[in-house]
């Protein structure tokens, strides 16, 4: 049995706007397990960030309200005040972002970069400065002397993201966030970034949650996959059988809009409309029914169940729609038969 | 077919000033020697890492950036200086699309104001996607309005449009906007730089969708630069593969697909992530093999002691790979 890492259970974030509370999160249940990459996926707008962000207590409090639990280790996060938050922040959480050059410092250089995260949880010890190195050779960057003593304009983008990785191992945390790691990079350093945080995973048996709207990447690391739209999960699976078996509509959406599932010269699905704005999401509802053009408008209203049905071993999707769904050319295909 | 551009010898050089007089003391090759036909209404792919200088050509191309030497002819004419391409409103046929659709359009316009700018300067056509490029144009106020109108309805976005702010659309609407400018003066050329990289899937979709359906209905030509090869892979005819500033590969989407030959390339085409969850294993011992391969063989492809890749010289009638001389 794997161990449990992080629970969120019925985590709902509001967003306090012109005076009322508007859900921007809606009861999303979610474990990560010691040794496992749990990917979220799903478009801008879809509340994945809201949730890594509230798992690190980023959240203003003045302007949202975050409830239900989330626990690391047992111990829960939601309510910590700031001090206390700081004990878990780089420390049992790692955290790698998309933008490197603008989450490093750029008057720093990159070691002291490196041992400041170390020193500011650990206090001062002897052998930082042979841990900074250590930590730089370990993410693949060769020469770690000189690059100690670069600053982050003198990196290529590549070597910067290997930075970042490097900072948010320096605590050996528990879990890493990662926040489309490789969006702003091109495909051979990319790989080269995914094969590096699953290795590093493996090694040292962290949760990471990967957020990113690449269905490739997914594919190439990660052992479950949770689905999320407008700010709630509409289906969750290991990587195999959301691939293999995709359900709910959204999923189905998204994998026929990659060019990798078209055959030569066939159009690209293009899912009509866009994300609903905060203000009109009735998350009574699965929102995004409304932008399947050809569905009965009785299943658009239809009330949904919050909770998740188990429809195979450990694959989950919300509501039902799911059962009659099928995009116009398969439902000819359907009728000739 | 109809050739609609052809590059030849193309270089870009930056200068390296250093010592004493701020003299120069190199030369960064940013585009070395390169050539390439774009036939009218294809989509010709640039394809290489950051840093390899696809844009810097399709800088040249558009005329934001004058080539240390070499040639560029559209259409016959000789285009290759700013200056020239000046003397004949080129600008009018040839159009580009930027990556980052937010910094491309000006925050304090109107939309309408802005796609009636190319039209300010170079008049309106007589009608969306008409042959006939030196056709009358019209610079008439009302005519431009209409223009505008017809525009946005070609790119899906409602007539209410033309009074708001860039601020107030999604990254896909932005960008449908950009394609919106960039179509006004009936170009034959757009040069589109990443022009989806910045976008959710559902709305790369729409947008790809959309420059196929305009290069059906309008025989618009593309050079479609990106780092994408599924997106690439899709959207193109023939490719050329960029590393260092040269070409390394060059062929139809076949060729370089199914026959890579050149052994970036491969490392290219092996970094690509597969939706095939059973593969992931065996695609990433494939990925560090080609990886080993391309140390241990780099000077077959790689002149001796840098970066500056060979001469390429044809396999067959359309493929050419960079590979030096006496390999079989």
């Amino acid at each position: 049995m794997a161990e449990e890492l992080l629970e969120a259970r019925d985590v709902s974030v509001d967003f306090r706007i012109k005076g009322t509370y508007q859900t921007a999160l809606a009861g999303v249940n979610l474990t990560i397990d010691r040794g496992q990459v749990l990917a979220l996926v799903g478009e801008s707008g879809s509340g994945k960030s809201t949730f890594a962000m509230s798992i690190m207590g980023l959240h203003n409090p003045e302007l949202t309200k975050v409830t239900g639990s989330i626990q690391l280790n047992g111990e829960e996060l939601i309510g910590l005040t700031e001090e206390q938050y700081d004990q878990y922040r780089g420390n049992s959480v790692g955290m790698i972002f998309q933008d490197p050059l603008s989450s490093l410092n750029p008057l720093m250089r990159i070691g002291e970069q490196i041992a400041e995260a170390i020193t500011v949880h650990n206090g001062k010890a002897q052998s930082v400065s042979e841990h900074v190195l250590n930590l730089l050779t370990e993410v693949g960057i060769p020469d770690s002397d000189r690059v100690a003593k670069q600053y982050p304009h003198e990196l290529s983008g590549g070597m910067r993201q290997r930075v970042m990785i490097a900072m948010a191992l320096a605590n050996e945390p528990d879990l890493i966030i990662a926040d489309e790691p490789t969006t702003a990079l091109d495909a051979v350093i990319q790989s080269q970034i995914l094969d590096l945080i699953k290795k590093i995973q493996q090694k040292k048996g962290a949760g990471v949650l990967l957020i990113t709207h690449n269905l490739d990447v997914v594919a190439e690391i990660a052992d479950e996959v949770a689905v999320m739209y407008a700010g709630q999960i509409v289906e969750k699976a290991p990587v195999e059988r959301l691939f293999n078996n995709p359900k709910h509509p959204y999923t189905r959406s998204l994998l026929r809009a990659d060019p990798e599932n078209v055959q030569a010269g066939g159009e690209l699905y293009a899912i009509p409309g866009t994300v609903p704005s905060l203000s009109e999401m009735d998350h009574h509802k699965d929102l995004f029914l409304q932008r399947v053009p050809w569905l009965d408008q009785k299943l658009v209203d239809a009330d949904v169940a919050d909770t998740l049905t188990e429809i195979e071993p450990d694959h989950y999707v919300r509501g039902t729609a799911w059962q009659d769904f099928a995009f116009p050319d398969e439902q000819e295909i359907e009728g000739q038969s | 077919m109809t050739e609609l551009v052809k590059i030849t010898n193309l270089k870009n050089y930056y200068p390296v000033k250093g010592g004493f007089f701020n003299k120069k003391t190199d030369d960064i090759k940013a585009v070395d020697d390169v050539s390439l036909t774009i036939e009218a209404g294809q989509t010709y792919g640039l394809v290489g890492e950051s840093g390899s200088g696809k844009t810097t050509i399709g800088k040249m191309l558009v005329g934001l950036e004058n080539p240390t030497s070499g040639q560029i002819l559209f259409d016959n004419q000789d285009v290759t200086t700013i200056k020239q391409k000046k003397a004949i409103h080129y600008n009018k046929d040839v159009q580009m699309v930027f990556q980052d659709s937010q910094s491309s359009l000006n925050p304090r316009k109107t939309i309408g104001t802005i796609i009636a700018e190319p039209l300010q300067n170079f008049g309106v056509p007589a009608a969306i996607g008409s042959e006939g490029h030196n056709q009358e144009r019209s610079f008439d106020q009302e005519k431009i309005e209409q223009r505008v109108l017809e525009l946005l309805e070609v790119v899906g976005l409602p007539a209410k449009t033309v009074e708001q702010y860039p601020f107030q659309f999604s990254g896909g609407q932005r960008q449908r906007i950009v394609v919106a400018r960039a179509l006004a003066t009936n170009p034959r050329l757009i040069v589109a730089d990443e022009p989806v990289s910045a976008l959710d899937l559902s709305v790369q979709a729409q947008v790809l969708n959309f420059m196929k359906k305009i290069q059906r209905d309008y025989g618009i030509s593309f050079l479609f630069i990106s780092h994408d090869l599924g997106v690439v892979k899709y959207m193109t005819d023939n490719i050329a593969i960029m590393h260092h500033g040269r070409f390394v590969e060059m062929g139809t989407n076949q060729d370089i697909f199914d026959h890579p030959q050149h052994i970036y390339t491969k490392r290219l085409l092996s970094a690509i992530p597969s939706q095939k969850v059973e593969d992931r294993q065996s695609k990433r011992e494939e990925r560090l093999a080609v990886a080993a391969e391309f140390d241990r063989d780099h000077d077959l492809y790689y002149e001796p002691d840098s970066l500056r890749a060979y001469d390429l010289s044809p396999i067959s009638e359309t493929h050419f790979v960079s590979i030096r001389k006496d390999h079989n």
